[in-house]
């Protein structure tokens, strides 16, 4: 009977299951089936096959070497993205001008600004859409994101929501989040690709966090304003990111979907660092620990939510005063 | 019933797919057994000519399947098409002209007639190889696939998309059927390829031989349309709806969507080669006609008449307008091009899904039509 319980702890180990199955054919009385704790019965002779071939394939490593986010990310210095004496302007008009920005890692940051004040241009500059004509742009100290496209940046680990919620509409929530995981990105692997156990459990996950669980078969197509607005949240955190930019993910939502937001992204801070470019200020207030004003292209003011109300300069751009 | 006949195979959710299956498969062996076993005066007996139309109309639904593969399922519309049919018609044409040997009217060895007029004193070196049949095959899908891969490597890493590309593939087609009017081009000017004798050693003339050629271009739908369905039902397919969607969505997801764009591309053209080289054999001659400007936007009418994004739409819209285009090309030969016409504004007006689609919300209606009626009689009881 013990001899039968330890074999239920070692299944996933190959060496040791190994000497468990020679133990087992000496004591043998029930025969060579195993029933684990899931309750599913599997000769023992494929579970031992299986696991030694998972550990023989050489195209992968093991799963726990695996490193959470790009290995290239390097943040000793403790920040994540560096923005140095960054300008781009078009046709003579200069929609950045000079800009110097470092998120840390795991913050969450709040940029405000009025129209025009270049914080979309500096989204698109740091996801690779628009290219500056000076500056630095890394990623950690060891990713420098002016020598990659877009899908490289963020395969690096970088996601984007836009302004508009742009969802897959033609397709379902579930194939939404799934085209979103994080993984297979060639032509081949993503036609071979079948979703496993462990992948169906995150997207699970995903959907129960921006609480669409019931409209995962539904057309995306068909959700409310404010559910694409999660939804493409959700597709962000399957690409498992370790930035996240945020462009206005209030506009168009009640005020409790809003709370929820708030929630929600105060939850993610931490694990990633949050950008979040928005104009409500009361939200703004409800989840900022810094935030950095934007104007004219270049950071005007920088601290925390009372400093940057209490700051003259900002009050003078924003008020005319 | 027929759910339980394709259950566990990818084509369990799809009914279009099941119904086009088992149409086929009755083609393929009705009408050669109704052609070969019936004797010829009894009515139930098909004649070869009939056969052989049959053929080019299957051969032309491949190909728009091919188009709805990238219009439907990627959002390309694609006014080229017609090109890489005509590639893969070429090469086929072409070792159909090595075939006739010394059997021209010139009598030469080793030169197609239209060489041997021109004054050429030896084949050319494009023309080496095609005496082989499995080199040949293999160019009818390697030329359109060659082609697809630089042209859509240039026009979508260059972000060119919309109706800037449709332009451009319109292009490409008409600059091609210049090139290929042009008698040094060395593919028979604009006669094109014509007077075939033999294919694998059959004659081309003999009945068994155009049955042989319906049955290989059956058997070629079937295996195209399982092709695509697996395509389309991949996470692929769905990458592939999505850029369609989205574009900038999806590669800030991190796909790269040019490399994603080229693939499905090279695929559909691999498929209309396919069509074309077993178009020419049936037809019995290649021109640079089929490289018009026309042809290619006549196609993207059969799909979106048939309906976008359906794969099986494409095969329907295909045969409806063909057999229609016959019909009155005989009947009323000064009618077509109008009837033509009407019948795609009619179409965008009153059935913007197609054919299919009408089908689709026709069935769905009476569905819930019946839900209600029985919901209404159980309340009244």
């Amino acid at each position: 009977m013990s001899n039968n319980s330890q074999l239920e702890v070692s299944v996933n180990s190959a060496s040791v299951l190994t000497s468990q199955f020679t133990d087992q054919q000496i004591g043998c009385a029930e025969g060579v089936s195993v029933q684990n704790d899931q309750g599913f019965t599997a000769p023992l002779a494929k579970q031992l096959r299986d696991n030694v071939s998972q550990l023989a394939r050489r195209d992968q490593v093991f799963e726990f070497l695996k490193p959470p986010h790009n290995p290239l990310i390097d943040t000793r210095h403790n920040i994540l993205l560096y923005l140095e004496g960054v300008s781009v302007s078009f046709d003579g008009f200069k929609a950045i001008n000079d800009l110097n920005l470092y998120i840390k890692e795991g913050e969450l940051r709040c940029i405000i600004g009025p129209n025009g004040a270049g914080k979309t241009t500096m989204m698109d500059i740091i996801t690779g859409k628009t290219k500056p004509d000076t500056g630095q742009v890394w990623l950690g100290s060891k990713l420098n994101l002016l020598k990659m496209d877009e899908a490289q940046i963020a395969n690096a680990g970088v996601g984007r929501k836009f302004q508009k919620p742009t969802v897959f509409e033609c397709l379902s929530v579930w194939q939404n989040l799934e085209l979103s995981m994080a993984g297979t990105r060639s032509v081949w692997s993503v036609f071979r690709a079948k979703l496993s156990g462990e992948q169906r459990d995150e997207i699970e996950r995903v959907l129960v966090l921006i609480g669409l669980q019931d409209q995962a078969a539904m057309d995306a197509g068909s959700l409310s304003h404010g559910q694409k607005q999660w939804l493409e949240i959700g597709m962000l955190l399957m690409q498992k990111p370790k930035l996240l930019l945020v462009d206005e993910p209030v506009a168009g939502m009640t005020h409790q979907e809003m709370d929820r937001t708030a929630e929600l992204l105060n939850s993610l801070a931490g694990d990633h660092s949050v950008v979040v470019v928005e104009h409500d200020m009361d939200f703004v207030r409800s989840i900022a620990s810094t935030v950095s004003v934007l104007h004219q292209g270049s950071v005007l003011a920088e601290g925390t939510m009372t400093d940057i109300q209490n700051n003259a300069k900002v009050k003078q751009v924003y008020l005319g005063e | 019933m027929l759910n339980k006949l394709f259950a566990n195979s990818m084509l369990e959710t799809d009914r279009g797919g099941q119904l086009l299956m088992l149409l086929l498969t009755t083609l393929l062996i009705v009408v050669p057994a109704l052609n070969l076993l019936v004797p010829q005066g009894h009515f139930l007996h098909i004649e070869t000519y009939t056969i052989t139309l049959l053929g080019k109309y299957l051969t032309y639904a491949l190909l728009a399947m091919s188009v709805d593969l990238v219009w439907g399922y990627l959002g390309i519309l694609t006014l080229g098409h017609g090109a890489f049919f005509a590639l893969g018609g070429y090469a086929m044409g072409m070792y159909l002209m090595r075939q006739i040997g010394d059997r021209g009217v010139y009598g030469h060895p080793e030169l197609p007639d239209f060489m041997v007029f021109l004054d050429w004193q030896e084949l050319p070196w494009f023309w080496q190889g095609f005496d082989m049949f499995w080199f040949a095959c293999l160019m009818v899908v390697l030329v359109p696939a060659a082609l697809a891969l630089v042209f859509g490597f240039l026009s979508f890493r260059s972000r060119v998309s919309g109706v800037y590309l449709s332009i451009m593939t319109q292009a490409l087609t008409f600059a091609l059927m210049l090139a290929f009017f042009r008698n040094e081009m060395g593919f028979g000017g604009n006669n094109g390829l014509t007077d075939f004798k033999d294919i694998l050693g059959f004659s081309l003339q003999a009945d068994t031989t155009k049955v042989g050629l319906f049955m290989a271009s059956v058997v070629a739908l079937i295996l195209g349309y399982l092709t695509c369905r697996k395509v389309v039902s991949s996470r692929l397919g769905k990458v592939a709806v999505a850029i369609r969607d989205s574009e900038t969505r999806v590669r800030f997801i991190g796909y790269n969507v040019a490399n994603f764009k080229l693939a499905i591309f090279m695929l559909s053209a691999m498929i209309a080669g396919i069509a074309g080289a077993l178009y020419v054999p049936q037809v019995g001659i290649i021109n640079p006609g089929e490289f018009s400007p026309l042809n290619s936007i006549e196609i993207v009418v059969w799909v979106a008449l048939g309906g976008r994004a359906t794969l099986f739409g494409a095969i329907i819209g295909a045969l409806l307008i063909n057999y229609a285009k016959s019909w009155f090309t005989i009947e009323l030969p000064e009618v077509w091009l109008f009837a033509l016409g009407s019948l795609f504004v009619l179409a965008t007006l009153f059935l913007p899904k197609g054919v299919t689609g009408w089908f689709t919300d026709l069935s769905s209606n009476k569905k819930s039509n019946r839900n209600k009626g029985l919901s209404t009689k159980e309340n009244a009881s």
